[in-house]
């Protein structure tokens, strides 16, 4: 896939300046600052209810959310006026921390149109179904997919790990320029674990990035993160590097409620 | 007044220009059927069983009716432009009430079978009329009695003992008129013991802005493990009304899957009565209706469980958007006479617009304590995480929309037991949805006429 590049902002893929953002009349983000360029590794990490998802959701468009104010710059768009769908075409990803069930509409068809629409949008024709069929089998290899589950309806009765395993799957399908990862390692055995980190790793390269939210060190033990972030009470109120998670890891979360 | 009075005043004067268009057999049933219209009136909003759909409404306009038999041009090609891809079938066409079989129907049938025009059956076959015409379906009826009297001609397909047709049985009704229509359409299917069909019937209309009324009645006799797939579409237009009354009679082992898709119409009224009077019958009745603009698609299902040990079930699936109106009324009444009953029932049901209406009515009768007996009915809207999952996947908003609508049909579909024509269903669901009429005529397969 080919990529338009009109990246004009001093090298930053994502550039979120001062967003707020509230669900149902209640602020969620209240001025959340994030760079991330290219290549690098993001760890969101903070205690339940900081607004964690609430950022990737927001950053994928989701509806049910409001953005009250900031702006975010993704490789020189405004992220903000796109729908979903271009977002996604512009190549930002978010593999969900709950993978919905879709019965009724199999693996199959969903790609091929998640697909399809990409490339309409980049004026291309459709991939012939040989071509297609190819790419998945190569793209479900990254993360040891059953070819069973790709035939299925999507998530339909998978289990949690088959659904995050899916989850990497679509992402290597789509190929993103950012990946956010919302608790891809919630619900996953140390076995499951290591394939889907295997799997983001596989798919990691200098121009791509990824953000990886998470509640503990050990997914951070398989995904290198370079920065550290953490996310409390809708900001971000501590950056740092590896060595951060570690101590968060050591300290837990109340010396950051307590100094916050 | 009912409704009724017109047609009865139309009979009265013109009953002889009438018998002279129709069959001995036939003039000679108008007599009593007059004599159950009389004080009688149609279904209306003030019966319990048709508290959404006034019937006497739909009868109330002054249509024409084709008594004199006037020959009205139809373009076949132009109203029905497509076979079913894939599936080979044997056609009769019925332009308003008349029959006309198509010429490889005349020469393809099996020995013995018979797919035909309902006057000619009635003076070459004279016993099978005498002995099923009216016999399954209550003539004390109002709506079956108006349709006696005004009858003409019709259809029958009648399948011998122990034949099996290979090949799909296709009736293809069309409305044809200059002038605001009613025709009283009849169907006929026995099926001998042992005997196998797949009948498909479809409804069309050829003008879409003239007014049309279809009184119908099919009447269906199942021998003893014989076993009919019928499976009907409405693709008629929105100035179309039918009156659709459907009865069922099966006998011991015998299997009948029914499938009946709403694809486009103005006000529809369809009435499924299924007597189940023979140990071990099966009775699957499975319908989908696709509501937009002001349609009205009203189904009313009986399944009357009278012997022991039979089973049936019911799946309904409506997705209603503009400002329609859906209405499913199910019955099953299982008789202290029917032990060991299983019968299961699900309606749900979509509303893709503030302003759709969707009525849903279980009613359910058990007089018998052996049974196993469930129903389910929801309404809701289409699930807005999963049209958020398919956005965030770059899938665009109305493509996500309309696949999950399609999906939400995919197991009424999958019930019919022709796979050419579940294709053809998921390719008519999948253009309705899109905002397309779900008609024959975008396809490119002539007919063999």
């Amino acid at each position: 896939m080919e990529y338009t590049d009109n990246d004009m902002s001093d090298n930053l893929l994502l550039d979120v300046k001062d967003l707020h953002a509230s669900i149902e009349g209640k602020e969620i983000l209240k001025g959340i600052n994030l760079q991330v360029r290219p290549g690098e590794v993001h760890a969101i990490m903070g205690p339940n209810g900081s607004g964690k998802s609430t950022l990737s959701e927001v950053l994928a468009g989701d509806p049910a959310f409001t953005v009250t104010g900031g702006e975010v710059d993704f490789h020189g768009m405004d992220l903000l006026s796109l729908s979903p769908e271009d977002r996604s075409h512009e190549g930002l990803f978010l593999s969900f921390q709950y993978p919905v069930e879709i019965p009724g509409v199999s693996m199959v068809n969903f790609m091929r149109a998640a697909l399809n629409a990409k490339r309409k949008y980049f004026g291309e024709d459709p991939m012939s179904a040989g071509d297609f069929l190819k790419l998945m089998r190569q793209k479900r290899a990254i993360v040891e997919l059953d070819n069973k589950l790709a035939s299925r309806s999507v998530n339909e009765g998978f289990s949690g790990g088959e659904k995050k395993r899916n989850e990497i799957f679509q992402m290597a399908v789509l190929e993103p320029r950012l990946s956010i990862l919302d608790e891809t390692d919630s619900g996953l055995d140390i076995d499951a674990l290591r394939i889907v980190a295997g799997g983001v790793n596989k798919l990691r390269s200098d121009d791509n990035s990824t953000i990886v939210i998470t509640h503990y060190q050990r997914l951070l033990d398989y995904i290198k993160p370079d920065f550290v972030h953490i996310l409390y009470n809708g900001r971000i109120v501590m950056t740092g590097g590896p060595e951060l998670a570690l101590e968060l890891e050591e300290r837990g979360y109340d010396w950051i409620k307590e100094a916050n | 007044m009912s409704s009724l009075q017109q047609y009865i005043d139309l009979y009265r004067d013109n009953h002889e220009a009438l018998d002279r268009g129709s069959a001995p057999l036939l003039n000679a049933m108008r007599p009593a059927a007059l004599k159950a219209l009389e004080g009688a009136r149609l279904p209306d909003t003030c019966d319990e069983r048709s508290q959404y759909t006034s019937v006497e409404q739909m009868f109330a306009p002054d249509y024409g009716v084709n008594i004199a038999r006037v020959n009205i041009p139809v373009d076949i090609a132009a109203t029905f432009a497509c076979n079913l891809p894939n599936l080979s079938t044997l056609m009769g066409i019925v332009v308003n009430d008349f029959f006309t079989p198509t010429s490889t129907l005349v020469n393809r049938l099996p020995q013995g079978v018979i797919f035909d025009s309902l006057r000619k059956v009635a003076t070459e076959h004279p016993d099978i009329i005498e002995k099923y015409l009216n016999k399954i379906a209550p003539q004390t009826d109002s709506g079956v009695a108006l349709n006696t009297l005004m009858m003409q001609d019709g259809v029958v397909i009648y399948v011998p003992q122990h034949v099996e047709l290979a090949k799909p049985l296709q009736l293809v009704n069309i409305f044809s008129s200059p002038t605001p229509l009613m025709a009283a359409r009849r169907l006929l299917i026995i099926l001998e013991d042992g005997a196998k069909a797949d009948v498909v019937v479809c409804d069309h209309t050829q003008d879409d802005a003239q007014q049309y009324l279809a009184s119908q009645v099919t009447e269906i006799s199942l021998g003893r493990d014989a076993s009919l797939g019928l499976y009907t579409l409405e693709e008629a237009s929105l100035r179309t009304s039918r009156y659709a009354q459907t009865y069922v009679k099966q006998h011991d082992n015998s299997r009948l899957n029914h499938h009946y898709a709403a694809l486009a119409t103005g006000v529809t009224r369809n009435e499924f009565t299924v007597d189940l009077i023979g140990e071990h019958a099966e009775s699957l009745l499975t319908g989908m209706a696709i509501g937009m603009d002001r349609e009205h698609i009203d189904c009313n299902t009986a399944i009357n469980h009278r012997v022991a040990r039979c089973h049936s079930n019911q799946v309904f699936r409506y997705v209603m958007g503009g400002t329609s109106e859906g209405v499913f009324d199910g019955g099953i009444v299982v008789t202290p006479e029917a032990p060991y009953t299983v019968a299961y029932q699900s309606n749900r049901n979509v509303l893709a617009t503030a302003e759709a209406r969707m009525h849903s009515k279980p009613r359910l009768e058990i007089y018998n304590d052996e049974v196993k007996c469930s129903h389910g009915a929801t309404i809701g809207q289409l699930n807005e995480e999963a049209l958020f999952y398919m956005r965030s996947r770059g899938i665009p908003a109305a493509e996500a929309r309309v696949m999950l609508m399609q999906a939400f049909m995919a197991d009424v579909i999958d019930t019919v037991g022709l796979e050419s024509l579940r294709d053809r269903l998921r390719h008519l669901v999948e253009m309705r949805f899109s905002g397309q009429a779900a008609t024959c005529r975008r396809c490119s397969e002539p007919t063999d006429n």
